[in-house]
């Protein structure tokens, strides 16, 4: 039987017809057409499904649609400010070759988005620490690292800027 | 994902009858690491999956000097392990959380859950033990606690029956003079789970060890007691001799098996090494 499912998702509200059973990731992909985020392993031991609920990144193949009622989804596909401003990680991503086959890649940006809104200035453990539930198959980490250490500074450099004016 | 009913019950009666009517393959669901990935593991048949999330009381974390700190079972992994008091007054219990899964994983599952899965490596339970940790639980017959020592049965099993929801968890206060820690043994440091885990909380006075608690895990059926080692520890002053009589008697304690993560030997001597390094760093702690 199918239930209705209110929820926000990148800032627009959204009702989806889901049943009981269906994970966040299942519908994410394919009920609301999102197909950003990634099943790699679907038991939680991959983090390419990583999205934002209520602030906090999860395995989205770990929660049910259901349980996402009433509550603000973020997915990859609202991280850039608009079609052709990036967030400053993807660009990072890119300028560093932090991503190869990129499946891994929407889910650490996600990851890796939510590390540095609570920690701008991240050591090298913390960022491995942070991103130790996100698994890439290609990279070998250290430019993903790269790509992290570089956004955070820039992120920094902006806000200051920002502070100053 | 199988399908399965769902169901969102508001209060723990209603929750606690539709177990008991829907029968033995309807789950409670916390946060859900444990079962959803049984589900699709196909480890375990579900019928039904009985969302506890919306039962009112169970989200509370309080700390009172006399009675310790309390959690309900929808807190989860996570918000406990960002809590300074945590990380302060229960460093063994903080370092099981950090080093439990991912962080995705932990803003999800619950300590409740971990103890209620009652697997021998579960990170949560050595330390828990090892502080006299007191679990509470919903029955149809009304409310229970008891120590969480006396909870788990074998793998996978605890005395929760048809019908019994696990509500929180009491961790005693610290005593003054007292140290504890827990050294959690894998393959690697991340998203692993425990080839060997070895918690020890004891009292002190001056050199002395007044009291102590070791709990072993990933060493036999359920987390294990050591309690021919703590006894050795009671009341006795704390010297390398008698440490490494202290290792050697948890070492003929336990019952590891061997399996894919390591064997039976290595566990054991493991528990060996990490018993002596535990007690040691116990002792030594400032808290
Ligand atoms: C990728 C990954 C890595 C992991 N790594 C580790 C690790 O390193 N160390 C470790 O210890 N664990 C690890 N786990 C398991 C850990 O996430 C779970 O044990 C978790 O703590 C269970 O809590 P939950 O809220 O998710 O429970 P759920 O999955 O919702 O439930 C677990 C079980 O307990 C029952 N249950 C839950 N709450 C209650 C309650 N209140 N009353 C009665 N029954 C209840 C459920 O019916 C179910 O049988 C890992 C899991 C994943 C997916
Ligand atoms: S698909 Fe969710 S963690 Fe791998
Ligand atoms: S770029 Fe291929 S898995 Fe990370």
């Amino acid at each position: 039987m199918k239930q209705i499912v209110e929820l926000t998702i990148n800032g627009d509200p959204q009702s989806l017809a889901v049943e009981g059973h269906r994970s966040l990731l299942d519908t994410l992909r394919e009920e609301a057409g999102l197909t950003g985020t990634k099943k790699g392993c679907d038991v939680g031991d991959c983090g390419a499904c990583t999205v934002i609920v209520d602030g906090q990144p999860v395995n989205a193949c770990l929660m049910l649609a259901v349980e996402a009622q009433g509550r603000n989804v973020e997915t990859v596909e609202g991280m850039q400010q608009s079609i052709d401003i990036l967030h400053p990680l993807q660009d990072a991503f890119m300028r560093h070759g932090a991503s190869q086959c990129g499946f891994c890649t929407p889910g650490i940006l996600m990851m890796a988005r939510k590390l540095i809104e609570e920690n701008p200035d991240p050591s090298d453990d913390e960022i491995r620490f942070g991103l130790s539930g996100n698994i890439c198959r290609c990279t070998g980490y250290t430019k993903i690292f790269d790509a992290v250490r570089s956004a955070a500074a820039e992120i920094r450099a902006v806000r200051a800027q920002e502070e100053t004016v | 994902m199988r399908r399965f009913a769902y169901h969102e019950p508001k209060t723990l009666e209603e929750a606690s009858r539709l177990l008991v009517d829907l029968g033995e393959n309807a789950h409670v669901l916390a946060g859900g690491t444990d079962l959803f990935v049984e589900i699709r593991e196909r480890l375990r048949d579900v019928s039904d999956v009985v969302n506890i999330k919306n039962i009112p009381g169970m989200t509370d974390i309080t700390w009172d000097p006399a009675v310790g700190l309390t959690f309900g079972a929808l807190v989860t992994a996570r918000q406990l392990e960002t809590l300074p008091g945590v990380q302060r007054t229960y460093p063994n219990f903080a370092e099981a959380l950090r080093l439990l899964a991912s962080i995705q994983v932990r803003n999800r599952a619950t300590v409740v859950g971990n103890l209620c899965r009652a697997s021998p490596s579960a990170d949560t339970i050595p330390p828990l033990i090892a502080d006299g940790a007191i679990i509470h639980i919903y029955t149809p017959k009304g409310m229970r606690r008891m120590p969480l020592a006396e909870f788990f049965t074998g793998p996978g099993r605890t005395r929760l029956e048809r019908g019994d929801i696990a509500t929180g968890i009491v961790i005693p206060a610290p005593a003054p003079d007292s140290g504890r820690i827990y050294l959690k043994h894998g393959r690697r440091k991340a998203m692993e789970l425990a080839t060997v885990g070895v918690a020890v909380s004891l009292d002190r006075d001056g050199d002395t060890c007044t009291n102590a608690r070791i709990a072993l895990g990933a060493v036999g059926p359920t987390v294990l007691r050591a309690s021919a080692a703590e006894a050795l520890l009671k009341g006795r002053k704390i010297t390398d001799e008698l440490i490494a009589q202290v290792g050697a008697q948890a070492m003929a304690e336990c019952t590891p098996i061997s399996n894919v993560r390591a064997s039976a030997e290595y566990r054991r001597s493991m528990v060996g090494v990490l018993t002596r390094r535990a007690v040691k760093t116990a002792m030594e702690a400032t808290q």
